[in-house]
């Protein structure tokens, strides 16, 4: 994970286990960080949200809740943004290969709208492939002004 | 908190009052299996209270739309009550606000089964 810019203050950055606690811990370490932060409600549920499901995709499609490997989580806060990044240890994905859940095709599938939801909720989101292995998903919300 | 669920008979019209988070793992699996024995004890018109749930992720929205389609396979109706604003704006963004038959008044629903 990247040391933290200057002007941006780091508030978590830690190993979690790839199980579905870690998710909801992640989630309310977030949420409570967007909070002190003063971001809104809306933004905070946006934002935990995102968190939500892509901490699922990192432990259950990537690390495949693997007891060896972890999901690593960084939180930093600038002036007027929340930037969290996520990086697993799984074998990766592109996301141009995920179908468009809003496809008339796919609208009735029972999954395949996390991604979709990640973007909808963040200002922006980044991907990037991990050496040797592994995705970094970089999630970003400004403060409404 | 987790979800908690309660069937009730409204007529013939079977209501499943849910509340808390409906998210992957407890969450979802509590609401696939509560369908699924509906389903197969044949009720046909089923409306899923959603007044007290506070947060749906896309697991959840997953187990409502299999709800629905499995319903819907079978002949039947799977309907929502009480969506609070967070949950009407997610059905809206991934377009099942199209899909699902919505009310805010439980009368008027059950009475959409007829």
């Amino acid at each position: 994970m990247d040391v933290p810019v200057e002007g941006q203050k780091e508030v978590l950055n830690r190993d979690f286990d790839s199980t579905l606690e870690s998710v909801d811990i992640a989630e309310a370490a977030i949420f409570s960080a967007g909070e002190r932060e003063g971001f809104d409600e809306d933004d905070l549920h946006k934002i935990g949200m995102a968190v939500r499901e892509c901490m699922v995709n990192a432990v259950v499609h990537g690390n495949r809740y693997h007891e060896n490997k972890h999901v690593h989580v960084q939180v930093t806060i600038g002036s007027n943004s929340l930037t969290v990044k996520i990086a697993d240890q799984g074998e990766g994905f592109e996301p141009s290969d995920v179908p468009d859940p809003l496809a008339e095709e796919n609208l009735l599938r029972h999954s395949g709208r996390g991604v979709f939801l990640i973007r909808a909720f963040m200002d922006e989101v980044h991907f990037r492939k991990l050496v040797p292995f592994g995705t970094e998903v970089t999630l970003v919300k400004k403060k409404a002004v | 908190m987790s979800i908690k669920l309660n069937t009730r008979q409204v007529g013939d019209v079977t209501v499943l009052d849910l509340a808390g988070r409906i998210t992957l793992g407890e969450g979802s699996s509590t609401l696939r299996d509560a369908l699924k024995e509906l389903v197969a004890k044949g009720d046909k018109k089923i409306l899923l209270n959603l007044g007290d749930v506070t947060y749906i992720d896309s697991s959840g929205i997953g187990e409502l739309v299999s709800g629905f389609t499995t319903v819907t396979n079978q002949g039947g109706s799977l309907k929502l009550l009480g969506l609070n604003k967070r949950v009407k704006d997610l059905l809206q963004v991934t377009k099942l606000y199209t899909v699902f038959e919505a009310f805010e008044d439980e009368a008027e629903a059950v009475r959409s089964f007829a």
